[in-house]
């Protein structure tokens, strides 16, 4: 196979790689979640579909409405 | 470091900052709303309830909650907490979370906080002193 052809093909891998990185990234960023600051620093994020999200959720689409 | 001013203006320096702010309400230790960028009382009373159910329901499950943040896809809801006052907001979808939280927390230490009432303790010292100086 010609060098140049096996270049293409690489780029075009890595393209769709970064592509479906970014788009992962997207979707897992417009998820519903819930992140906590404690004043020891620490933070504790949970995702729509956890009980403790389920419990504060409905308060904030309540407050967005 | 900004000078302690009053609520109004704290909130107007924040809305001009943080466009991604939408409502704002100051939530003073007696837990009544001390500022708002909300016209209508009754909305900012709403929010800073809704601020307060969402501290106490995190502090159930996650004790000694700083700040939190509820993200939907509508927007999200800001909480921070500073002794005993509170600020609370909601935002634009996808905010700058970093940038939402400096702001809120700026804003709120930037408010004085309601005056106590004046101690008494200068003149009973000056007493005491008397006191000694007669004794000596």
């Amino acid at each position: 196979m010609p060098p140049r052809k096996v270049v293409t093909g690489l780029l075009l891998a890595a393209g769709s790689l970064a592509g479906s990185v970014l788009v992962r990234r997207r979707a897992a960023r417009r998820q519903e979640r819930v992140d906590l600051y404690g004043d020891d620093g620490s933070m504790h994020s949970f995702a729509a579909g956890t009980p403790e999200a389920d419990r504060l959720l409905p308060i904030a689409h309540e407050l967005l409405r | 470091m900004l000078g302690a001013m009053d609520a109004a203006q704290a909130i107007a320096d924040l809305e001009e900052i943080s466009p991604q702010v939408r409502d704002v309400v100051v939530i003073g230790a007696d837990g009544a709303p001390a500022g708002s960028n909300l016209s209508d009382e009754a909305a900012a009373g709403r929010l800073a309830d809704g601020a307060r159910r969402l501290v106490e329901t995190a502090e159930a499950f996650r004790p000694g909650v700083a700040q939190l943040e509820v993200a939907t896809l509508a927007g999200s809801v800001f909480v921070v907490r500073d002794g005993e006052r509170m600020i609370a907001a909601t935002t634009t979808p996808e905010p700058t979370v970093g940038l939402v939280f400096y702001d809120l927390k700026t804003c709120l230490r930037s408010i004085e906080p309601p005056k106590k009432a004046a101690r008494r303790r200068a003149p009973a010292k000056k007493a005491e002193e008397k006191a000694e100086d007669a004794a000596s």
